[in-house]
């Protein structure tokens, strides 16, 4: 597995107390983790830090309210790792 | 300050985006009727309102970094302590460094000085959103002014 993936389940683990085991890139941080708005202020935050990048939230947020964007699209953890790796490729491009 | 209003920030004395910093004044009242339950015989300014405080000098530096187009809500507030009492009258000094400037969120790290000593500490993080109105923006352009925001911060740059 990546070390995207590897980075992010140990952030989601140790901020919303979530066993590490449960967490796979195949789960979605809302819908099967049940992480809240809140808590995922804080992942996003780590994730940030982590990776020295500024994930685009609000407009992620606005393409699936407007039914752009399935939530997946952002929320389930490989195509968030994905998604992550494209705005690190970018930042050092 | 004006507790009962909270209007906690007197003075802007220091604004640099660039460096992501805000210090500011505020000048504990020497009355307030939050003193004659906080405590009776032994008033001190409650640890709520000091992390308000900082919450508040944080804010306007959001505020001023983003030139005042959207708006910072408390969303939390970490690691907060309480170094000392404060007693009516206290002359402060808060400051806050912006540690993250995220989308749609905000991390600051906000201190409270008086006497040369820490009073109080906390990291505290923002939702930042459209404002709901227009009220609330103009009150907002209102009260940076007066505590001296510079004018430069209020437009886009």
């Amino acid at each position: 597995m990546s070390s995207t993936f590897e980075t992010v389940a140990g952030i989601i683990s140790e901020t919303c107390d979530i066993p590490r085991e449960k967490i796979r890139p195949d789960s979605h941080a809302i819908n099967d983790l049940g992480i809240d708005s809140l808590d995922f202020l804080d992942v996003a935050f780590a994730i940030d830090k982590a990776f020295g990048i500024k994930m685009p939230l609000e407009q992620w947020t606005q393409e699936v309210n407007d039914g752009k964007v399935s939530s997946d699209r952002y929320f389930v953890l490989k195509d968030l790792c994905d998604n992550i790796d494209a705005l690190v490729a970018a930042k050092a491009a | 300050m004006r507790l009962e209003y909270f209007q906690m920030v007197d003075r802007i004395t220091r604004l640099d985006t660039d460096a992501r910093q805000i210090a500011a004044d505020c000048v504990v009242p020497d009355e307030s009727p939050i003193f004659e339950g906080h405590f009776p015989g032994h008033p001190i300014m409650p640890g709520v309102l000091m992390i308000e405080t900082m919450a508040q000098t944080g804010g306007w530096l959001v505020l001023a970094t983003l030139r005042f187009a959207s708006m910072p809500f408390l969303a939390q507030v970490k690691e907060a302590k309480m170094r000392a009492f404060v007693a009516p009258g206290a002359a402060l000094q808060a400051e806050a460094e912006l540690l993250h400037d995220g989308s749609g969120y905000a991390v600051v790290k906000g201190r409270i000085a008086t006497g040369g000593k820490t009073a109080a500490e906390a990291e505290v993080r923002y939702r930042v959103v459209p404002f709901p109105n227009e009220t609330l923006r103009g009150q907002m352009l209102e009260t940076a002014r007066r505590i001296g925001v510079p004018e430069a911060f209020f437009h886009a740059a």
